[in-house]
């Protein structure tokens, strides 16, 4: 099955690196993975897609904690949550074949962000198959792709959820450090460990 | 340098922050962090740190060859509990100290490696003797550093050590560059202190979880132990005997426990897996419940997955959450420190007269079991005229009392030290168990002898192995260090040559091995020596060495095509161990 992590981590040389080598390590294709500054200075927020067995989840994610500069980890599963990836397609055409593509993008609620003589940039953003759908009828339509960047996916999950760690860990930083101590535990308690 | 004023003291707990080279910096550090020995060997890009060190009151063991200085901090931390230092050059120097670090990394060793780098200018540039050390040691780190400023020397070797000791321990590698090593910054230890220790966030010991364990505890009739390395790491000795002698369940132990519970224990069971003897596996197969206590389900510990211990509920406490579910499937996980976590559930057990559990029906059961081949005292065996190992070992036990640091090599003397000297007390086996290292015993030897110079420490290697690190003769000289060595020669890769025998038809491919005389090559050193070739002399022998004045090798000449019995081949269950061959002289009786 697909699993989705959502991490933090810290924006220091090399980090990438270590994340993608636990991954290396245990033999698993990261499928996507997007990299970026988070809410919280000095800290990134990546999203990693892999395709693993159900039972795996559990441990990859202890071990990506185990990594000394990941702050937080998230099994995003099958919780509510919104995934969107962005793709830029460079698409041949013509002042005669524009016009058909404008009816597309307008169909598909992407944009076009740049117009050559002989070429269009399309900006699209959404779930992967929406993107794909477009990818598809532009095809269909004869139409020549010349270039395709995706970014790949970024997750979020739905409603009031923030990281219980995260949120105790900014605590910690105003509250005196008994009672954050505490509230990082209780934090904790919601890493819970489901033997199968 | 003007020592009255800027040397710190020698807790390192400066008040005032003092301008210092980044290499008084690092030596500042750690005398700070309580180091008061390192291992080591100096280079280019190392030097100024070197130039530094007499300042300082740490003692500098220089070794022959950068893996043997990683072989004696990893010793050197398995015989203390401390955490070890290496110190390396750039390039050549830093790659030499991988094996090393593996070794404790696999072992999870407590262990801090300093490597010199090339000046941060000529970072990636190829530099002479530059080599991407902290690529190199990625995977085989807890966690690494590259340093290129003075000013951020102190708080990275502060953090090492924390991350080295804390949680599942590990080596941390430190690689410093010339230029931060020449560069000064104010250095104020205290304040360069990490930020408290984040313990694992998975971490978790519910009550829930503790009630279902003593539930299971209460209501097993067959109920095993398996105590791992994890109850030397986490000094749970203590707890551990008092679960075992409340609940009356026998104990096993993996290869890295044992020590962890005495061997003279009624209910000490002896060693589990591969060369496990036959009652101790089939303890662990007939179990209605295992109780595995700081282990890691390893593979020669559990044959295959697919058909171990498969009646039984398993307990499984263990600080590392990703070792959870990971080789075998647990009913119960309490993920934390060993000892805290029995601390809390010994309450909720009951001894038999308060309405506990019996065991002694299971405990007669495993008894008998034990039958024909049970290894109690091979001592009055008669002279075949042929000198075994596992004599040696038995020997050597009796003699030393069970006393001795014993640090082994790999292969087949392994085994039989893991079988024949019974370790009353933690932290008197240090082996190789995760990584399987030859060439460790000598090295790792010279650590756990400078960590406890009051001990006696054996040196236990194969003819093969001992070749691999020999060299560190001559550091044993130069430190003038007591460490006695005995060498089983067999004249083979001896547990790869059984492994031939066994599965590859005796094709004896170079496995054969020709090896200097040891007592000469002792010689040579300055060490004393003497060859044994039969089963009388080993006492006198074993004797003499103790009695010398100094260090002194054993050369003992022992059968060569001896194998390593009982043994499950690789892969297959606990249950389909080859046996003892009847015919072998080694046959113990129950009543020998």
């Amino acid at each position: 099955m697909l699993h989705t992590f959502v991490s933090y981590v810290e924006d220091k040389p090399g980090v990438l690196t270590r994340v993608a080598s636990l991954f290396r390590r245990l033999n698993l294709n990261i499928i996507s993975l997007t990299v970026g500054r988070s809410e919280r200075p000095g800290l990134s927020r990546l999203t990693l897609v892999c395709e693993a067995s159900a039972e795996a989840g559990h441990r990859i994610r202890a071990s990506m904690f185990k990594l000394e500069n990941v702050i937080d980890v998230d099994d995003i599963a099958g919780a509510p949550s919104v995934t969107r990836e962005l793709a830029l397609i460079k698409v041949a055409a013509t002042k005669h074949t524009r016009s058909a593509i404008f009816e597309l993008v307008e169909v598909f609620r992407a944009r076009i962000v740049d117009l050559a003589p002989e070429s269009l940039l399309i900006e699209m953003t959404g779930v992967e198959s929406k993107i794909e759908g477009l990818i598809q009828v532009l095809t269909e339509g004869d139409n020549q792709i010349l270039e395709i960047c995706r970014s790949g996916k970024m997750t979020m999950r739905r409603g009031h959820h923030t990281s219980r760690v995260l949120r105790a860990m900014s605590q910690t930083a105003e509250s005196d450090p008994e009672e954050s101590a505490s509230q990082v535990q209780q934090a904790q308690e919601g890493a819970v460990i489901q033997p199968e | 340098m003007d020592t009255t004023n800027t040397t710190p003291s020698p807790n390192g707990h400066q008040t005032t922050p003092t301008r210092l080279t980044g290499s008084e910096i690092l030596w500042a550090t750690l005398v700070g962090e309580g180091v008061t020995e390192v291992f080591g060997y100096p280079g280019g890009a190392i030097l100024p740190a070197y130039d530094a060190l007499r300042k300082f009151p740490i003692r500098h063991i220089l070794v022959r060859h950068e893996q043997g200085a990683a072989h004696m901090a990893d010793g050197y931390a398995r015989a203390s509990g401390k955490v070890g230092v290496a110190i390396a050059t750039s390039g050549p120097g830093a790659t030499n100290l991988v094996t090393g670090i593996a070794t404790a990394m696999l072992d999870s060793i407590p262990m801090v490696c300093v490597t010199g780098q090339v000046s941060s200018k000529v970072l990636g540039t190829d530099a002479f003797q530059e080599v991407d050390i902290t690529g190199v040691t990625l995977p085989v780190t807890k966690h690494n550093f590259l340093v290129n400023r003075a000013e951020d020397l102190a708080p990275a070797l502060r953090l090492a050590f924390q991350i080295a000791k804390s949680g599942r321990p590990g080596p941390v590698l430190v690689d410093i560059t010339k230029d931060a090593q020449q560069a000064t910054a104010l250095f104020d230890f205290a304040a360069a202190r990490p930020a408290p220790y984040r313990p694992h966030p998975m971490l978790k010991v519910e009550d829930s979880g503790l009630a279902h364990a003593a539930e299971l505890i209460r209501g097993a009739k067959r109920p095993v132990i398996l105590a791992g390395h994890g109850v030397l790491q986490s000094g749970a000795m203590e707890q551990l005997r008092t679960l075992a002698e409340r609940a009356q369940i026998p104990v096993a132990l993996t290869l890295l426990g044992l020590g962890g519970f005495p061997a003279s224990h009624p209910l000490n069971l002896g060693m589990m897996g591969m060369h496990g003897e036959a009652w101790v596996n089939d303890a662990i197969q007939n179990a209605d419940l295992l109780i595995a206590c700081g282990m890691r389900f390893d593979d020669r510990v559990i044959g295959t997955p697919a058909t171990y211990a498969l009646k039984a509920k398993k307990i499984h406490i263990e600080v590392d959450p990703a070792e959870i579910n990971k080789n075998i499937k647990v009913d119960v996980a309490l993920v934390g420190d060993l000892a805290e976590v029995l601390e809390q559930l010994l309450p909720r057990i009951s001894s038999k007269n308060q309405g506990g559990r019996d065991g002694s029906a299971w405990i007669k059961t495993i008894e008998s079991s034990k039958g024909a081949v049970a290894v109690r005292d091979i001592k009055n065996l008669p002279d075949s005229g042929h000198l075994y190992a596992a004599h040696v070992m038995h020997d050597l036990w009796r003699i030393t009392g069970g006393n001795a640091i014993v640090v082994t090599d790999v292969g087949q003397h392994q085994m039989w030290e893991a079988q024949y000297y019974h370790h009353e007390h933690p932290r008197t086996l240090i082996t190789s168990g995760g990584l399987g290292t030859m060439g460790f015993a000598l090295p790792a030897a010279i650590g756990a002898k400078i960590a406890c110079p009051e001990k006696e420490v054996w040196v236990v290697a194969g003819d093969g192995g001992f070749q691999m690190t020999s060299p560190e003769l001559a550091t044993i000289v130069q430190e003038k260090l007591k460490i006695n060595i005995a060498i089983i020669n067999n004249g083979y890769l001896g547990m790869v040559r059984q492994w031939q025998e066994f599965f590859y038809d005796k094709n004896y491919e170079s496995t054969p091995l020709v090896s200097p005389d040891f007592v000469k090559l002792a010689d040579a050193h300055g060490i004393a020596g003497l060859a044994v070739r039969t089963r009388p002399d080993v006492e006198t022998a074993v004797a003499q060495a103790r009695s010398h004045n100094g260090a002194f090798l054993l050369n003992f000449l022992v059968e060569k095509e001896d194998s390593v019995y009982p043994m499950i081949p690789a892969g297959s269950g606990l249950h389909e161990m080859i046996r003892r061959p009847g015919k072998n002289p080694l046959i113990e009786r129950s009543d020998d």
